[in-house]
């Protein structure tokens, strides 16, 4: 199976060609663009097929990467072009595949086109090339080229205020990765490598010594933080969340902070242990601003979109509490307690992949149907719209941790693990539990319940080609909430590995 | 074969919903029914000696590598409040019988919700004793916010808030417990030594975290208003089987685990119960609502289950288990009346406004009813709330003499408000306007007699309870070993 990977990267470039150029069965911009995203899935189906013949023959015993594709690339500066997966990035992988035709079959933007299913599409590639690459030079490569159809996204296609949001979007994310960047130039040029394994087996003997440590872990740090993002860097996404439409809004949520969580995993933790213990507090603490404020901003929000952005700020705070938690404590974790906060970690991020951008995927049904997206804009959709209500109110249970559902399992873990090496940051954390649901249940009430506010009367319940998206999604909601072992199977072997290297 | 009862009910639950609407009702009665009958059936099988200890009846690996078992266990307790909610749960289907909005969303939930109390009844592991927990919430919320009326979308909202807030000191102390205990279940948690120290918080961030759904003084104010919003059905579980989750769980969980911890608090336990008594009662004087009364009288009698907790006496804490059963027995009881049989056809819950309508000959069913179903609230002899009181106070003599006092205060607190709302309900003296002679049978006729299904929820329940009250021993039997064994107790 050598070349699954690079197919996998490369079938969403040649999707993004053939959606661009293939010749449209009539001039109409409706049909152009409903051409463009018949293509457009066409290529995910093949794209999905992939990962899961990668999944299939993944075995998930073996230690270390698999499917891995070596080619010299730049040699002058030791870069290769390796590819290649282990559990976690097999997740991610799975994870994208998952997100992206969900986002897709999401409403259009107004003036969608078929450029717009094809930058979607060379997002999807960089995505998958972020996952995967196991250099530091091709994997930033990948994660710059994330960056660039993100832009163009929220920028052409975004809503009310999308230049401000776009460009506050490009800045905060370059910035972070220009810090990221001189950061590797600085370790690149001590240790003369840039393979992650490489660079991991070094860490622990402490990769750099003095200033220059503190200066490049606080370089890389800052480029991640942003991305995920953990606050006080957070400030960017609420804006672009609320102007990008509504696939896009999916895909940034559902796996483009995924890249921040995935560079702490695979970067952070294991090149800088001694760095994050000595200021392990301070970050729990950021990790403790973070879930617990944002679920109170989110409160505060009329705008539906804005709250769920607020909401994904909290829900990705538990993935780095987890992380932080198991590192940043002055007690040393347990060998049990620092799987448990991986698979909890690893956990999260699908979890809250799939159910934020259900979350969005609803926002996007209603402000389809309604043309605005105020909380106080819906009200008595329980009369008109039950189905609706019925699945939307599954994601949102699913979102604030109902057990049963898929969150409870990922946050269950972390707290259990976080909570044996960092109790009384975990302990304040919980509030953050509590906040969500408070606002979830706010919303709800707005939302359904109440008299049939002005404007819904005409509401259209879940048509078919709706229920065919989200009664899949919610049986997996399901089906992880109650079976989680088939997930935990793909990154098991992945935990028990890392948590050797951290421990 | 207990387990069944949790399959069944999930099972009839999508039933109900999935199967065209002439189908919903006669589901959701046979699921009710069927667990009514396997728990029964249990009941007489298992020989008592069996009931002493929290018997594991299956253990299934359910997520390995973090050491989740699917574990359901059962012993005199968690035998008990299955019968309760089989019970509760038979009648509350019969006095749902005429429900014609949304009917087959009404009994998913309904089922839902009885599901989900078996299930905690039944865990013996924590996690999956929380998930239950954590998923009554859900169908509770929909039943008061869909189906509810007066005020229902605050009552439905306020009671999830405190829900969730008790569940998530729930979830700090189970993290507490897994993480020092190094395990998940029950059985293995309560061999386990906790520091003493690290008990005398732990012990009552967890069983605070219970005590919010058993309505404790002075987190009960959800009690009430959600009892008054909900559906006659949503009271009747809420007030029959939902609160017990907070007790069972405070005692099965927080006291049996943090022993030491228990000890500590237990006199506050026993101040916050005996206010909890007497204040809702003297609340409940003064309502004018006839469900608010009801709802106030739950506060007051779940009083008694956590004072007997309190005593810490083998005594004391059956008497409290079979409280449990009694005033889930006779919650629903009253619920039946004020809701379905008076609600329904007057229109209003107002007392001032009852008491005009001399109920007491329009429908001298439930007059009986409520009669009965008073005198049992009051604490008759003969009736279970009597039996279940009484061992309460034995118990709480032993360790607690002024509690007793002032909660003999208490009761006549009850006595009081019982008598009033019954007077006011039914038995009205006030002349109102009823001189016009075609008003009065234009009125008489929008009263439909009670209906057969009614007749027979409201029979089971009254049997129930008396059967309890004359012989409580059929009970107290099989409670009494399961307590004894209980840690908290050497």
């Amino acid at each position: 199976m050598v070349g699954l990977v690079t197919a996998i990267i490369l079938i969403p470039l040649l999707g993004a060609v053939a959606v661009c150029t293939w010749p449209p069965s009539s001039a109409e911009a409706t049909d152009r663009r409903k051409n463009g995203r018949a293509i457009a899935l066409m290529f995910n189906a093949i794209s999905f097929g992939c990962a899961l013949a990668l999944w299939r023959n993944f075995d998930t015993t073996a230690s270390g990467l698999q499917f891995v594709e070596r080619h010299s690339w730049i040699p002058a500066i030791n870069a290769e072009y390796l590819v290649g997966v282990d559990g976690l990035s097999l997740l991610l992988v799975l994870l994208t595949s998952l997100i992206i035709p969900f986002a897709i079959l999401a409403p259009p933007p107004p003036k969608g086109s078929r450029a717009f299913y094809a930058t979607m599409l060379v997002m999807q590639s960089a995505l998958y090339g972020t996952f995967t690459a196991q250099n530091f030079v091709l994997w930033f490569l990948f994660y710059e080229m994330s960056l660039i159809p993100g832009f163009l996204l929220i920028k052409i296609w975004g809503g009310e205020n999308r230049d401000r949001a776009a460009t506050k979007f490009f800045l905060y994310t370059f910035l972070g990765s220009v810090a990221m960047l001189l950061s590797f130039l600085g370790i690149y040029l001590a240790k003369g490598t840039f393979d992650f394994a490489a660079l991991a087996s070094l860490g622990k003997s402490g990769l750099l010594t003095g200033n220059v440590a503190w200066l490049a872990f606080a370089g890389i740090f800052v480029g991640l933080a942003v991305k995920v993002p953990l606050f006080p860097f957070h400030t960017w996404l609420p804006d672009a969340y609320q102007t990008a439409p509504t696939g896009v809004s999916m895909v940034l949520t559902g796996v483009l902070s995924k890249m921040g969580v995935y560079g702490f995993v695979r970067l952070l933790l294991p090149l800088f242990p001694n760095e994050i213990k000595i200021i392990g507090p301070w970050l729990l603490a950021l990790v403790v601003c973070s879930i617990v404020f944002a679920p109170l901003a989110a409160w505060a929000q009329r705008d539906l979109k804005r709250m769920i952005a607020y909401l994904s700020i909290n829900h990705l705070g538990y993935c780095m509490l987890g992380l932080f938690a198991l590192t940043a404590s002055p007690t040393l974790a347990a060998t049990i307690d620092t799987q448990a906060a991986l698979s909890g970690v690893f956990m999260q991020i699908f979890n809250h992949g799939i159910t934020a951008a259900t979350l969005f995927y609803f926002v996007g049904l209603l402000e389809q149907r309604r043309g605005l997206r105020g909380i106080d804009d819906f009200g008595g959709l329980m009369q008109r719209t039950p189905l609706l209500c019925g699945w939307m109110s599954v994601a949102m249970f699913s979102s604030l941790g109902l057990p049963g559902l898929n969150g409870f399992i990922g946050e269950f873990l972390i707290f259990k693990a976080s909570f044996a090496t960092a109790a009384v940051f975990t302990a304040i954390a919980v509030i953050g539990l509590l906040a969500t649901a408070i606002v979830f249940m706010r919303a709800m009430q707005c939302l359904f319940s109440g008299p049939l506010a002005e404007g819904c009367g005409a509401f259209p319940d879940l048509l078919r080609s709706e229920k065919f998206v989200v009664v899949p999604v919610t049986l997996l909601m399901f089906a992880i909430g109650i079976a989680p072992q088939f997930i935990f199977n793909v990154f098991n072997t992945t935990v028990v590995q890392m948590a050797r290297l951290l421990g | 074969m207990i387990a069944w009862t949790i399959y069944i009910t999930f099972g009839g639950a999508v039933l109900a919903l999935l199967l065209p609407r002439a189908f919903a009702r006669w589901i959701a009665l046979v699921t009710a029914i069927a667990g009514l009958a396997l728990g029964a059936v249990v009941f007489v099988d298992t020989p008592i000696a069996n009931l002493a200890h929290f018997t594991t009846i299956v253990s299934v690996p359910w997520v390995p590598v973090l050491g989740m078992n699917y574990h359901l266990a059962l012993d005199g307790v968690s035998l008990t409040m299955i019968l309760v909610t089989g019970i509760s749960a038979v009648s509350t289907v019969l006095f749902s019988w005429d429900v014609e909005h949304r009917q087959n969303e009404f009994f998913f939930w309904l089922l839902l919700v009885v599901a989900g109390c078996y299930g905690v009844f039944l865990s013996a592991d924590l996690f999956l004793l929380f998930v239950f927990y954590e998923l009554v919430i859900v169908p509770k919320y929909f039943l008061i916010a869909i189906f509810g009326s007066t005020n229902k979308e605050y009552g439905a909202m306020k009671l999830t808030l405190y829900s969730f807030f008790g569940g998530m000191l729930v979830f700090v102390g189970i993290l507490v417990a897994y993480v020092s205990g190094g395990s998940l279940d029950l059985n293995q948690l309560s061999q386990f030594d906790f520091s003493p120290q690290l008990q005398s918080w732990a012990f009552p961030v967890l069983f605070l975290g219970f005590a919010v759904l058993a309505g404790i003084w002075p987190l009960h104010t959800w009690a009430p208003t959600g009892h008054a919003a909900a559906p006659t059905a949503g009271s009747m579980l809420l007030a029959g089987i939902v609160m017990k989750l907070g007790s069972y769980a405070g005692l099965r969980v927080a006291m049996n685990l943090f022993p030491q911890g228990f000890q500590m608090w237990s006199k506050w336990i026993a101040v916050l119960a005996v206010i909890g008594i007497v204040y809702a009662a003297a609340v409940a004087l003064r309502q004018r609502d006839l469900k608010f009364v009801i709802g106030y009288s739950s506060v007051s009698h779940m009083g008694f289950v956590l004072l007997g907790f309190a005593t810490a006496n083998a005594l004391g804490v059956s008497g409290a288990v079979l409280q449990m059963f009694s005033h889930g027995v006779i919650a629903a009881l009253l619920f039946a009346v004020a809701g379905r049989m008076i609600y329904r056809r007057t229109h209003t819950r107002q007392l001032d406004a009852l008491s005009g309508m001399s109920l007491s000959q329009v429908m001298p069913f439930a007059a009986f009813t409520f009669v009965v179903a008073a005198a049992a609230s009051m604490g008759i002899p003969g009736f279970s709330g009597f039996a279940a009181e009484i061992t309460i106070l034995i118990g709480a003599w032993k360790t607690y003499p002024i509690a007793v006092w002032i909660v003999g205060a208490g009761i006549v607190l009850v006595a009081a408000f019982t008598l009033r709302a019954l007077k006011l309900s039914f038995f009205g003296d006030k002349e109102v306007e009823r001189e016009i002679p075609e008003r009065t049978t234009s009125t008489r006729d929008e009263f439909n007699p009670i209906t057969f299904p009614e007749k027979i929820g409201a029979c089971m329940l009254m049997l129930a309870t008396l059967a309890v009250g004359v012989y409580p021993k059929l009970l107290l039997d099989r409670i009494m070993p399961a307590v004894e064994t209980m840690r908290f107790l050497k």
